[in-house]
C-alpha cells in the first residue's frame, strides 16, 4: 500500500504543477494581452482614480475634478466652460478627450514618465504620479473680450503674440459646456447627441478647425508677395490695372465694391479693398509666386499643431488664371482658418518673421516644478522685412483712414485689413464678415497682439455685413484687452 | 578500553511533540492574517481598521482555544496542520473583508467569522471526543446513508444560481454536499480497507482484466452511479468530479489495479463528454472554458471567466497589493467562487504560488500521516481527506484560471461558505488525529530501544 500512496502523492503532485504553470501562463506570459484587452475596466478604472491635472489661464485653473464616488471615481469640472472650450477641449469618460485635454492628456492623467522624479520610477513602484497641469499662453481679459464680442453669433477669434507666437486667445461661438460631457450615463449621451444634432455646431472650434474664406483679408498675402517678386517696387505708385477687369480667359467681369480702384497704387488698393487691382497683381505674380508665398504665411500645411492639429488652410496650386485672379482676392478655392489669418496678420507686425503658433506655454508636476516649456520659435520667413515695413504702414493706413477705421485705438499704432467673403452657391450665402489686424503700443518696440475675427451669420441685412462693420469692433476690444497688460 | 560514563542512564527514546513549534507557527499565522487585514484597511481608506485588535484577537482566541485542545488531547499530532488551517481562514477572512469594502450593502466577513468560530468549535470537538479515528471505522455503512440523504435532500430545493446543492431554511442556508464528503471519505476509507484485498485477489478473470465478485464491486458501482446522478440531478459537476476522484484515488490507493482506475476514468471522461455536451448549464460551462472572451467578441461584454482571468493578468508577479486591485469586477461569487482571483490580483503570483503550496504542505502532511499509520482504515482515511484537499484546491483554481471548465467549488478555507468551512476544519481536525496516532510512539517500540548497559568489569 506504501508504493500505492507514494504514487497517489506523485499524482497531487501533479496537479499542483498543473496549477502553477497555469498560473505563470496567465499571470506572466498572457498578462499584458489580458491587460490589453478592450473589455478589461483596469485601464479606465486606474485612469479615473484620482483627479485629473489642470488647464491654466491667466495662472488660475479653468477646470477641476469631482469625486462621483462612482467605478469610474473623479470626473472633469469646468470653469467657464462655454468661454474656454475651444481651448481646453473635453475631458469626457464617454467620448474621449479633444484639443488640449487630448494633447497633453499623458500629464494630466499623470502617465507620462517626466512627470517621475527619477527615470522608471513608475515602473519600480508600479504607480502613477498625480495628473501634472497644463500652463496655456492664453490672456484671460482677451479671451473674455472677443467671447463677449461675438456674443452669440456663429464665428471665431484667434489673437497671437506677433513676436513669441504663444496664443493669447482661441474663441469659437456658439460654444457649449465640456463638463456635460464628462461623467457617464444617460444624461452625457443625450448632450452628447443634442451637440451633435445642432445646426449651429457648438462643438465645433472655429478658430483652428473650420476654413472659410478669407476674402480680402487674403490680399495682404498676394500685397506680400507682389513686393516680394518686385512686380511692385513702388507701392505708392499707380498700377496698370485694366478698368474693368476683365478675369483672364473669361468674359466676366470683376467688381469692385469700393470707389477709386482705377488705376490705384497698392496702398490705396489696400486701404479701400480694390478687387481689380489685387486680383490683377495675383495673375501679375503667377501661380508659382503665389502660391510660394501663401505657403511661407502657413498655407497649405496640414501638420501644424499647437498642440491640436489645425485644419488645414488652402491655396489652389493648379489653377487657370482666372481662377487665380479670385485666389489672389481670397475667393475660389482659397480658404482659411481664422488662426492662419491672425498667423499673416502676425507676421506683417513682426517684421515678416513668422513664429510658429502654440497655446501651451509649459507643462508642470502637480506640486509646481516645470516637465516641459514650449519655446518660441522661428516657422518661417513670410516676406522680406522691407515687404513687411511697407505693409505695416498699408494696414495702418487702412484703420486711420480706410475700411477698418472702427479697429482704431488711442495711444496705438493698429493695422487692420477688412474682408467680407462671399460663399455658397452663386454667393448666395450670407457673406463672412473678417477682420485681421495687429497693435503696437505707442513707445512700444515690439507688438501686441495680433488678431483675426470672422463673423459668420452676422444677423443684420446683407448689404450691412462687412468685416469693418461687424468683426473690426470685436478686433478692437480684444487689442485694446491686449494692450492693457 | 577506557573508562567511560557508561554508568550513566541512556537517554530515553522520546519523540518530540513539537506543540511549542506549533504555538509559534500559529502566532506567526495570526500576526500574518492581522497584517493583511490593517494593510487592507490601509490601502483603501489610509487608516487601519478600527476593530483591527477585535479581529486579531478573535482569531488569536480561536488559534489559541484550537491549540490547547490538541496540546492535551492529540500531543503528538503535526504541528504544521493548525497553523497552515489558521492561516488559510485568516488569509480567507482579509479577502472577504477586502472586498466586502467594495460591496458595503453586502456584509460577508462577519458572517464568515462566525461561521469559522463554529468551524473551529467543531475541530475542537473532534479532538477532544474522538480519542481514536478508529471508532469510525464502525459507522461505515451509517455514514454512507447519511452521505446519501445529504446529497438527495437539496434536489427538492429550488435551485440557486443553476445549481441544486443548496438546502434553504429561512434566511439560513447551507451545502449538505460538502459535510457529504467527510462521510463519503470514511465510508470509503472503511469499506476498502475492509475489502481490499477482496478487491485484488478474488473473482473471475476476464481477457486481462481481473473483475472482482459482484457483491464486492456492488457497492462501488453504486457511487459511481451516485456520482453521476449527483452531476445530472444536481447539474453540479465540481462535486461529482470530487467523489468521482476521491474514490479513484482510495481505490487505487487499497488495492493497486491501475486496470480498473483506467476503466474507471475511461467511463467518467464519457459520462462528462456526455453530459458536457448535452446539459445546458454544464454546457455553457464548457464553452466558457474553451473560449472566454466569446461574449466579448459578441458585444456582451467579459464574462466571469474573462474577469477572473483579466484579475489574474493584472496581479502579475508581485501583485496590486492588497486593497488596490479590482476583482470586484467579476461580480456574482467574487467572494466565494472566485475569491482566489482576488488573491492572485492583490498578491500576484508570488502570492499565489505561496497560497498553493499551504495547501500542498497541508496536503502533504496528511500523506505523510497516512503512509506513518498502520492500520488499514487510517491510511485511507487521511489519504482521502488530504486527497479531498487536493482535488477541491484544483478543481477551482483550476476553473477560474482557465484551466478546466469552471465548476462552482469553495476554495478550502478561502471562500465565503460557512458550511465549506466547517467541513474543512473538520477534516483538518480528523487529520490532526490520525497524524497524532502515527506519530505517537508506541509502548513496544519503547521497550525494544532500551538496551541494558553491559557493566565494564565485564569486559
Amino acid at each position: 500500500m506504501i508504493r500505492y500512496i507514494r504514487h497517489a502523492a506523485a499524482f497531487c503532485l501533479l496537479l499542483l504543477v498543473a496549477l502553477l504553470v497555469n498560473a505563470a501562463r496567465v499571470q506572466v506570459f498572457e498578462a499584458d494581452a489580458l491587460d490589453d484587452n478592450p473589455a478589461n475596466r483596469r485601464t479606465t478604472i486606474d485612469r479615473y482614480d484620482r483627479p485629473r491635472g489642470n488647464i491654466l489661464v491667466g495662472g488660475r485653473s479653468v477646470t477641476g475634478s469631482k469625486d462621483t464616488g462612482e467605478q469610474l471615481a473623479y470626473e472633469r469640472t469646468y470653469r467657464d466652460g462655454p468661454l474656454y472650450a475651444p481651448v481646453t477641449g473635453y475631458a469626457s469618460q464617454t467620448y474621449g478627450t479633444t484639443l488640449i485635454e487630448n494633447a497633453e492628456d499623458a500629464v494630466l492623467s499623470g502617465t507620462d514618465p517626466m512627470l517621475a522624479p527619477l527615470p522608471f520610477w513608475n515602473e519600480i513602484t508600479r504607480d502613477r504620479q498625480p495628473g501634472g497641469d497644463v500652463v496655456t499662453t492664453v490672456n484671460d481679459s482677451m479671451q473674455r473680450a472677443a467671447y463677449e464680442g461675438l456674443g452669440g453669433r456663429r464665428g471665431a477669434v484667434a489673437a497671437v503674440e506677433p513676436t513669441t507666437g504663444r496664443i493669447l486667445a482661441l474663441v469659437s461661438t456658439p460654444s457649449y459646456d465640456p463638463e456635460r460631457l464628462s461623467g457617464t450615463g444617460s444624461s452625457v449621451t443625450d448632450a452628447w447627441r443634442e451637440l451633435n444634432a445642432s445646426t449651429s455646431q457648438p462643438m465645433l472650434n472655429r478658430a483652428i478647425r473650420q476654413t472659410y474664406p478669407p476674402g480680402s483679408t487674403f490680399k495682404i498675402v498676394t500685397a506680400a508677395a507682389a513686393l516680394d517678386a518686385e512686380v511692385v517696387t513702388d507701392p505708392d505708385a499707380a498700377t496698370d490695372t485694366p478698368s474693368p477687369y476683365v478675369l483672364p480667359g473669361t468674359s466676366t467681369t470683376l467688381p469692385n465694391e469700393a470707389r477709386g480702384c482705377e488705376q490705384a497704387s497698392l496702398a490705396e488698393a489696400i486701404r479701400v479693398s480694390c478687387n481689380t487691382v489685387m486680383a490683377h497683381l495675383g495673375v501679375e505674380v503667377g501661380l508659382d509666386g503665389m502660391v510660394e508665398a501663401a505657403e511661407k504665411f502657413g498655407f497649405n500645411d496640414s501638420g501644424l499643431k499647437i498642440p491640436s492639429g489645425v485644419a488645414r488652410s488652402n491655396f489652389d496650386t493648379d489653377m487657370s488664371d482666372d481662377q487665380l485672379a479670385q485666389s489672389a482676392i481670397g475667393q475660389f478655392n482659397t480658404t482659411a482658418t481664422p488662426l492662419q489669418m491672425a498667423m499673416v496678420a502676425s507676421a506683417v507686425a513682426n517684421g515678416g518673421d513668422l513664429m510658429y503658433p502654440h497655446l501651451v506655454d509649459r507643462t508642470t508636476t502637480h506640486s509646481g516644478s516645470t516637465v516641459h516649456t514650449t519655446g518660441s520659435r522661428s516657422s518661417h520667413r513670410a516676406m522680406n522685412p522691407m515687404t513687411a515695413m511697407r505693409l505695416r504702414q498699408m494696414m495702418t493706413d487702412v484703420v486711420q483712414d480706410g475700411t477698418g477705421t472702427n479697429a482704431a485705438i488711442d495711444g496705438a499704432t493698429v493695422g487692420g485689413k477688412t474682408g467680407t467673403a462671399q460663399h455658397g452657391v452663386d454667393n448666395s450665402g450670407l457673406p463672412y464678415a473678417w477682420f485681421i489686424a495687429w497693435a503696437q503700443a505707442e513707445g512700444s518696440a515690439r507688438p501686441a497682439v495680433a488678431v483675426a475675427v470672422v463673423v459668420e451669420d452676422a444677423s443684420a441685412d446683407r448689404a450691412d455685413i462687412s468685416g469693418g462693420g461687424n468683426a473690426a469692433p470685436i478686433a478692437r476690444s480684444v487689442m485694446e484687452a491686449a494692450l492693457e497688460d | 578500553m577506557t573508562a567511560t560514563t557508561a554508568d550513566a542512564p541512556p537517554p530515553e527514546l522520546r519523540l518530540p511533540k513539537r506543540r511549542g513549534v506549533e504555538l509559534s507557527l500559529l502566532i506567526g499565522a495570526v500576526l500574518i492574517s492581522v497584517y493583511g487585514y490593517a494593510a487592507v484597511g490601509l490601502a483603501h481608506d489610509d487608516a487601519v481598521p478600527p476593530d483591527v485588535a477585535g479581529y486579531g484577537g478573535g482569531l488569536g482566541l480561536l488559534a489559541l482555544l484550537a491549540h490547547l485542545a490538541v496540546r492535551f488531547r492529540a500531543p503528538y499530532a503535526d504541528p504544521l496542520l493548525l497553523p497552515i488551517a489558521v492561516l488559510l481562514n485568516g488569509m480567507g477572512l482579509v479577502l472577504i473583508y477586502r472586498l466586502d469594502l467594495e460591496t458595503p450593502k453586502d456584509q460577508a466577513a462577519p458572517t464568515q467569522l462566525i461561521w469559522s468560530t463554529l468551524g473551529v468549535a467543531f475541530f475542537i470537538a473532534v479532538v477532544v471526543f474522538l480519542r481514536d479515528h478508529r471508532v469510525l471505522q464502525r459507522y461505515a455503512y451509517l455514514s454512507v446513508a447519511a452521505a446519501l440523504v445529504l446529497m438527495i435532500v437539496p434536489i427538492f430545493f429550488p435551485a440557486v444560481n443553476g445549481a441544486k446543492i443548496w438546502i434553504r431554511v429561512g434566511g439560513f442556508s447551507f451545502q449538505p454536499g460538502e459535510f457529504a464528503k467527510i462521510l463519503l471519505a470514511v465510508f470509503f476509507a472503511a469499506y476498502l480497507a475492509a475489502n481490499h484485498n477482496a478487491l485484488a485477489y478474488t473473482g473471475r478473470r476476464i481477457w486481462k482484466l481481473q473483475l472482482p465478485t459482484g457483491r464486492v464491486l456492488g457497492p462501488i458501482v453504486a457511487i459511481w452511479l451516485i456520482s453521476v446522478g449527483v452531476l445530472v440531478l444536481e447539474r453540479d459537476l465540481g462535486t461529482s468530479l470530487l467523489f468521482f476522484g476521491l474514490f479513484v484515488i482510495l481505490l487505487y490507493v487499497a488495492t493497486g489495479r491501475t486496470g480498473w482506475i483506467a476503466v474507471g476514468l475511461l467511463l467518467a471522461a464519457v459520462g462528462a463528454f456526455a453530459v458536457g455536451s448535452f446539459e445546458p448549464h454544464v454546457h455553457s460551462r464548457v464553452q466558457d472554458w474553451l473560449d472566454p472572451f466569446a461574449s466579448i467578441d459578441a458585444g456582451r461584454g467579459p464574462g466571469q471567466l474573462a474577469q477572473s482571468l483579466f484579475a489574474f493578468a493584472a496581479g502579475g508577479m508581485l501583485g496590486t497589493g492588497l486593497g488596490l486591485g479590482h476583482s470586484i469586477l467579476i461580480g456574482f461569487a467574487a467572494k466565494s467562487d472566485f475569491i482566489l482571483a482576488t488573491a492572485g490580483e492583490e498578491l500576484g503570483l508570488t502570492g499565489l504560488t505561496a497560497l498553493f503550496m499551504l495547501y500542498a504542505l497541508l496536503v502533504a502532511r496528511g500523506y505523510r500521516a497516512g503512509l506513518a499509520l498502520r492500520d488499514a482504515f487510517g491510511r485511507l482515511l487521511a489519504i482521502g481527506l488530504a486527497s479531498i484537499l487536493a482535488l477541491q484546491v484544483f478543481v477551482i483554481a483550476g476553473g477560474v484560471m482557465g484551466l478546466i471548465p469552471l465548476t462552482g467549488m469553495a476554495m478550502p478555507f478561502l471562500a465565503q461558505g460557512g458550511s465549506s468551512v466547517v467541513t474543512n476544519w473538520i477534516i483538518v481536525a480528523l487529520l490532526i488525529r490520525v497524524s497524532d496516532v502515527a506519530r505517537r510512539p508506541h509502548p513496544d517500540e519503547v521497550e525494544t530501544g532500551v538496551v541494558a548497559p553491559v557493566p565494564e568489569n565485564e569486559r
